[in-house]
């Protein structure tokens, strides 16, 4: 028996605003327990929220990327429920009018491109944080993430493998970290997703039962969770069972699903208009501000690149792929001259170190400035190629300039006619044999005298004027 | 010379002539709330920073604004910075807020200072003061009755002339039907012109605080201070504010009040029909004319309130669950259990029955039937009074068709018996329009109030139309005898 699986992914983005949907206290992350939290945050009787409209600029510039209808009247809704770190028992959130509609984002499979259509995306508060484990016979509540805003898109459910929900949250990662709506840092929760599973006999039109898998953040989890449940599911299926409808959990330590507690989940959650809050109106002039400002998106990246810059497609497309990659390239291109060599390092060395060590280009200790003079140094002759590998090594472990670098293990290169001759006068006086059996023929001998060389000088001898003057003296 | 049954108006003479300074004047109030304690208006008192704001007030030695040294009463729903805060609910028993509502700091920035905080209906929840944690509040007019609510503990010790004007709330009907059966002038604005931010949310788009007094000047005088747009309630209005003093005294010739023609005014008690007989004569010897209105939705305006407001207060409520603030149940298993007995223990009866309905009318299946069904009528009944006013000023009605009533002699069979209460108030809630209460006079030795109901942002009419009434006739000035307290 053959079957199909039909999967939609509902994610969550946590957007990069400063202060929170409904409050005006700091998202920042990693701040110490209840500190970025206020009167309106813990809920205390009588606040009330006030709308933080960067939020909406946020979302409506993500439904402009993916060509959805914007809802410039949107209104909000409360989400009935108690949990302990639900400060209000409530979550605000939009359940009729969303702020974004429709639209669509592509996804790069292996051989081909994919359009999945997005159904809505809508903001709402985070809540809480629960903390179980850290006091004997108590829960911690963590308030600080309470309010902090989140745009759920929902996809249609048009995604047909884990590797094609991996694929759409890879363009979903990259299109948010592009227009700047969201850092996109999954191991930090801000873009994490549930995805709902379902399988059916090929050919089938109606849905399977499905099921839902919340709440997860890594590339490599959502393929794993995925592929583990459509095994489980076709197991069921093919036992001559039936698939309950439930909401599950992927644990990754025991790479399994499991069902989460019932009680975890009320099952009606009284929605109703949000009476504190007047609908949101987002004017024209508004709508226009956002188009105006609207960020370079990776294609356009891409063909500038090409056109302006000359550099090849494959390179454009590397760099351009992702957000932090471009803007370091976008700033370093304003310090050198050298395209070519600069994409070169880019999609060689540092993206090998960088890979080496998982860490965005933002978190190292590089900067546009110091990796635009490296490329300055070796176009200026000042160090060799080889030598620029050795300097950035230092440059990443001590965040070092290259000329300091340069200037404390005086690595400058020697590109002085007269004290490279001098060297290979050296050489040459102290190897007369080699130099016999060169000039009877031996011409791979050539390499031995660069080598002397570069041994005596430490490498820092100018490789071409090495060349040419050894030429010369062993005529 | 005692300043009790003295309005803030007289009150402001005798500081401006300096016949009583702040201080004095704080402290005789703290004393009349002291020997009339029997009443149980007051469910915190705030002597010790009173004292001291008042006596900053004195130390000052300049008069900024007419409430300037005047003593008020706060109702026990608005958050008050250091000052218990109860809502009259066990649940809050123990909860001081950490900042302090607009409307009372706009009032306590003019200079007026608060002596305490008044009981409530819990969570204002109730017409007769009843419901409190803190026990029934008695009527200064006769003892053992109550005062209405839920502001009754404000309505009382206006009533009882231990402060001149007080605070409250009206959802339904919660400053005009105790003003009312209290024999004082109460004010509902309309939704929006003062700010909701630290005021105690039962049903956030009825919600709305106002002014309790002995006249409809000092509600003017009040109102001037509450209102405003606040950039922490969103849904507060962004009109300006009038003077509602300057244009107080203005005649009322041509003036058109409109009568509801589906408030069968012949069932109620002659008495009151009577009253509201009289009061028409007098207002139609001030130059007023009178206008039969048709507004056919209003007779769905108890049924419709009784959906949306607990619906709201369902969820206005969740946040009391014993985790972050206020009562929590000892000895629990687990989170749903704390939940479960924080709330069972904490919220009394009528709180209980209020959640319990809202949650119905929100839940999958029944939301289409009630809540919506309720908002859709909500709208009839607001279109309704727009077509109204296209032809009148104000609309006249009794404000509670009865005078107070003995304690538990209402609602502890049938509920909807009190729900009733609200009868003749509920209606402008509904469509967030202002109403003001006024005594005119008295059955059976206890006092019965006029309500008048304006147009949008059209508090001046309405205080306007209650100060000429008051400058022509003595009801507002009759005082309880209060021996009995």
């Amino acid at each position: 028996m053959s079957w199909e699986t039909v999967i939609g992914l509902e994610t969550h983005v946590q957007l990069s605003t400063k202060t929170k949907l409904f409050s005006r206290a700091s998202t920042a992350f990693g701040a110490s327990p209840n500190t970025n939290v206020n009167l309106i945050d813990c809920g205390l009787p009588g606040v009330l929220p006030s709308v933080n409209k960067e939020a909406f600029y946020k979302a409506i510039r993500f439904g402009m990327a993916v060509n959805a209808q914007i809802n410039q009247t949107s209104i909000f809704d409360r989400k009935n429920y108690f949990y302990a770190d639900l400060p209000k028992g409530y979550q605000i959130t939009q359940m009729d009018l969303p702020i974004v509609l429709g639209g669509s984002i592509d996804i790069q499979l292996e051989e081909s491109v994919k359009t999945i259509n997005i159904t809505r995306a809508h903001l709402e508060e985070d809540a809480g944080k629960s903390i179980h484990d850290e006091y004997d016979g108590f829960s911690a509540i963590d308030l600080n993430r309470a309010g902090t805003p989140l745009l759920e898109i929902v996809s249609e459910p048009e995604i047909s493998n884990a590797k094609e929900a991996v694929a759409y949250m890879k363009a979903m990662h990259q299109l948010v970290t592009y227009l700047d709506v969201s850092d996109g840092n999954m191991a930090q929760g801000s873009l994490r997703c549930d995805a709902n599973v379902s399988i059916r006999k090929k050919g089938v039109k109606e849905l399977g039962t499905r099921t839902e898998i919340k709440n997860i953040n890594s590339f490599k989890f959502i393929e794993k969770a995925i592929n583990f449940e459509i095994k489980r599911q076709i197991k069921i299926l093919e036992d001559g069972e039936k698939v309950t409808q439930e909401t599950r959990l992927y644990d990754s330590s025991k790479d399994e699903t499991r069902p989460m507690r019932s009680k975890e989940f009320a099952n009606d959650y009284r929605y109703f208009p949000e009476p504190d809050l007047l609908p949101v109106i987002i004017s024209d002039q508004e709508i226009q501000k956002i188009r105006d400002e609207f960020p370079e998106l990776p294609k356009e990246k891409e063909a500038r690149y090409q056109r302006e810059l000359g550099l090849s497609e494959y390179d454009s497309q590397i760099i351009s792929s992702s957000k932090s990659m471009a803007d370091f390239f976008d700033a370093s291109v304003e310090k050198t001259k050298n395209y070519p060599l600069l994409s070169n390092w880019l999609i060689g060395e540092i993206s090998a170190y960088l890979n080496k060590e998982q860490i965005e280009i933002h978190e190292s200790k590089l900067t546009a400035d110091k990796v635009a003079m490296l490329i300055n140094r070796i176009d200026d002759q000042t160090i060799s190629g080889k030598i620029g590998k050795s300097i950035f090594e230092e440059m990443c472990l001590s965040g070092c300039t290259p000329d300091e670098i340069i200037e404390s293990q005086g690595l400058k290169q020697i590109s002085d006619d007269g004290a490279i001759e001098e060297i290979i006068m050296t050489v040459i006086n102290e190897n007369p044999s080699q130099v016999e059996a060169y000039l009877g023929g031996k011409d791979k001998l050539f390499g031995f005298f660069v080598g002397q060389v570069m041994k005596l000088t430490e490498g820092k001898a100018n490789p071409k004027a090495v060349n040419s003057i050894l030429k010369e003296k062993l005529k | 010379m005692t300043i009790q049954f003295k309005s803030i108006t007289e009150l402001r003479a005798m500081l401006d002539t300096k016949s009583i300074s702040a201080s004095e004047l704080t402290q005789e109030s703290l004393q009349l709330a002291q020997k009339y304690k029997e009443l149980n208006c007051f469910v915190t008192m705030n002597e010790e920073l009173g004292a001291k704001n008042a006596n900053s007030i004195d130390l000052e030695n300049k008069t900024t604004s007419m409430l300037s040294g005047i003593p008020l009463a706060q109702k026990d729903l608005f958050c008050t910075e250091g000052l218990r805060t109860t809502c009259s609910s066990k649940i809050l028993s123990n909860f001081i807020p950490p900042y302090t509502a607009t409307a009372v700091k706009k009032l306590e920035d003019a200079g007026s200072i608060t002596i305490g905080k008044t009981n409530m209906d819990e969570f204002a929840m109730g017409s007769s003061n009843e419901t409190s944690f803190f026990g029934n509040v008695h009527n200064p007019w006769k003892k053992g009755y109550v005062p209405g609510g839920s502001s009754g503990g404000s309505a009382s010790a206006v009533s009882a002339g231990i402060v001149p004007a007080a605070t409250g709330t009206d959802t339904g009907g919660s400053i005009r039907q105790p003003a009312a059966h209290c024999g004082i002038t109460g004010l509902k604005p309309t939704y929006g012109r003062v700010s909701r931010w630290g005021m105690i949310a039962f049903a956030s788009s009825l919600d709305q605080a106002g002014p309790l007094a002995r006249t409809a000047e000092d509600c003017a005088i009040l109102l001037n201070e509450m209102s405003g747009h606040d950039s922490k309630d969103t849904t507060s209005l962004n009109s300006s504010v009038p003077d509602f003093l300057e244009n107080i005294n203005q005649p009322l010739d041509g003036l058109k009040i409109g009568i509801i023609k589906e408030f069968n005014l012949s069932d109620l008690d002659p008495e009151v029909q009577a009253r509201f007989e009289d009061s028409k004569k007098t207002y139609e010897k001030l130059g007023a004319h009178f206008v039969d209105v048709s507004l056919p939705n209003i007779s769905a305006s108890v049924p419709t309130y009784y959906s949306i407001a607990p619906a709201e207060c369902s969820s206005n409520l969740s946040r009391f669950d014993g985790v972050r603030f206020g009562y929590r149940a000892e000895d629990t298993d687990d989170l749903n259990d704390l939940y479960i007995k924080s709330r069972s223990e904490g919220f009394g009866d009528e709180v209980k029955r209020r959640v319990l309905i809202g949650t119905y009318a929100l839940s999958a299946g029944y939301y289409d039937a009630y809540y919506k069904k309720a908002q859709q009528v909500r709208r009839l009944i607001k279109n309704d009074f727009d077509h109204a006013f296209q032809s009148v000023d104000v609309l006249m009605t009794p404000t509670s068709p009865n005078t107070a009533f003995k304690f538990g002699s209402k609602g502890a069979q049938n509920p909807v018996e009190l729900y009733l209460e609200d009868l003749f108030t509920i209606s402008s809630n509904l469509a967030g329009l202002p109403a003001i209460s006024i005594p005119h006079g008295q059955v059976n030795s206890l006092p019965v109030g006029l309500q008048l109901i304006g147009n949008f942002l059209r508090e001046d009419q309405l205080l306007n139309a209650s100060h000429i009434f008051q400058q022509n006739s003595d009801f507002h000035l009759a005082q309880p005898n209060l021996e009995d307290f």
